[in-house]
């Protein structure tokens, strides 16, 4: 007995590499399954507002450029608005229940951000108090950024579009084609748009939106321009790889959506099941 | 180590992580080469310290890198297995007579011809543990070798740039 205690002493450096790495592989296991929560991430206290006081003052030199986009944003807005109004006194149908959507809106802050790696998150500066939940989407007035992964009381992390583990449900605004975008982990401005059958004829320039599909996003959302087709290995369907319009080494402020029927959505999806892709 | 060397050694580490953090995060040369300098912080610590404690300190700064890049554990995998790693090559490349008492595997120490066949195979372990977590099942094997390669190389040149700008020259005293 006392013996295997020697030699359990005497391989003791190798046993606590060996746990340690079991420990490690182990979070990186959890971080990157869907349901999986990371025990350390950007959204705790500490690193969350590190990282934001990084911002703050690299944030200060692309004012002006903010500044420039808000105020385009604004014009369209309110193009949009006297649209609405004039629309008002010709006629007026409204919707039926089946077609409201209804979506909540936040307004917030990228403080972090990895673009490197194959699994890229960002790190946002509204967090639980601010009503933020797990699976909002994320987006710029250029288009679709990612989703909320895990939110603390301050700071929220969200998957980035940039990740190979996310799915985006989304359409060819042109045709209504349905397909998925996943990002394949090389360009940081290019992502694959998968499921698109061999017998539609996307062209390249066409344009690339949110399907509404998902609960993550409302429908229309930009997500970039079609940049090649090519005929993929797999026999059913093309190989079309979209250029992004979001430019993710430039993201500073960004807006939060949830669809409040998200939870009928689920659990419909639930009882039906359906697993859902985001 | 005295208490001195403490305080150096920890200011030093603390410098090294906020420069890979804040600075180093989203820099790739060529969309390929990544840079780890806080490596230094593991590779620099003396040669006689215990193999437990290089394990526990390599662990805790990758799981501190790993909290400001949302990466779970994959730098805590790679740099747990550099502290392991670290004192097999420290033994098997020993210089003729073997180290001083509390030397620091560094350039200015060491020379440069020893330090390179320290430094390179340990950073390019690293890094293709590193992206073979990281890019797990996702993409080939070239695409791996080719960024550990690179990244590698980045990190072992700016590990020479810092120690030629910034390390004291120990030996000028004798």
């Amino acid at each position: 007995m006392l013996r295997i205690f020697e030699f359990l002493y005497k391989l003791r450096a190798f046993l606590l590499f060996v746990l340690l790495e079991i420990i490690a592989i182990w979070m990186v296991v959890r971080n990157n399954s869907p349901q999986g929560a990371a025990f350390f991430n950007s959204s705790m206290a500490i690193s969350g507002s590190l990282l934001k006081t990084q911002s703050d003052i690299t944030g200060f030199f692309s004012l002006s450029e903010e500044n420039d986009e808000l105020s385009a944003q604004n014009a369209r807005l309110l193009k949009e608005l006297i649209g609405q109004n004039s629309m008002d006194s010709v006629s007026y149908a409204p919707l039926d229940s089946s077609f409201k959507a209804s979506f909540e809106i936040i307004g917030g802050k990228i403080v972090g951000q990895t673009l490197r790696l194959a699994q890229n998150h960002i790190t946002i500066n509204r967090g639980a108090d601010d009503g933020v939940t797990e699976g909002m989407g994320i987006f710029t007035q250029n288009g679709a950024v990612g989703r909320v992964k895990e939110v603390s009381k301050n700071f929220s992390v969200g998957i980035s579009l940039l990740n190979t583990g996310l799915l985006v449900s989304s359409k060819i605004k042109s045709s209504d084609v349905f397909g998925s975008i996943n990002w394949d982990g090389k360009d940081t401005q290019v992502a694959k748009m998968l499921y698109v059958p061999r017998h539609v004829t996307p062209s390249p320039g066409d344009t690339v939106i949110t399907s509404g599909y998902n609960a993550v996003f409302p429908e229309g959302i930009l997500i970039g321009t079609i940049k090649s087709v090519n005929p993929s290995e797999n026999q059913n369907y093309l190989d079309i790889s979209v250029q992004l319009s979001a430019d993710f080494s430039k993201l500073n402020y960004v807006y939060l959506v949830r669809n409040t029927s998200i939870e009928e959505r689920d659990s419909l999806y639930q009882q039906a099941e359906i697993s859902d892709e985001y | 180590m005295n208490i001195r060397n403490l305080f150096s050694t920890i200011i030093w580490g603390m410098l090294l992580l906020v420069i890979q953090i804040f600075f180093l995060k989203n820099l790739a040369l060529f969309g390929v080469a990544l840079c780890f300098i806080y490596l230094l912080l593991i590779l620099h610590l003396p040669v006689n310290i215990s193999t437990i404690s290089l394990l526990v300190i390599s662990f805790l700064v990758g799981l501190t890198v790993d909290m400001f890049y949302d990466t779970g554990g994959i730098h805590a995998v790679g740099t747990t297995f550099i502290g392991f790693f670290r004192p097999i090559w420290l033994r098997i490349i020993s210089p003729t007579g073997g180290y001083d008492e509390g030397t620091s595997p560094t350039l200015q120490e060491m020379g440069t011809g020893w330090y390179l066949t320290y430094i390179v195979p340990m950073t390019f372990l690293f890094s293709l543990l590193f992206f073979t977590v990281d890019q797990w099942g996702t993409m080939g094997v070239f695409n791996i070798l080719n960024k550990s390669f690179f990244s590698s190389i980045l990190t072992v040149l700016l590990a020479i740039l810092v120690q030629a700008l910034f390390y004291k020259r120990r030996r000028s005293i004798l």
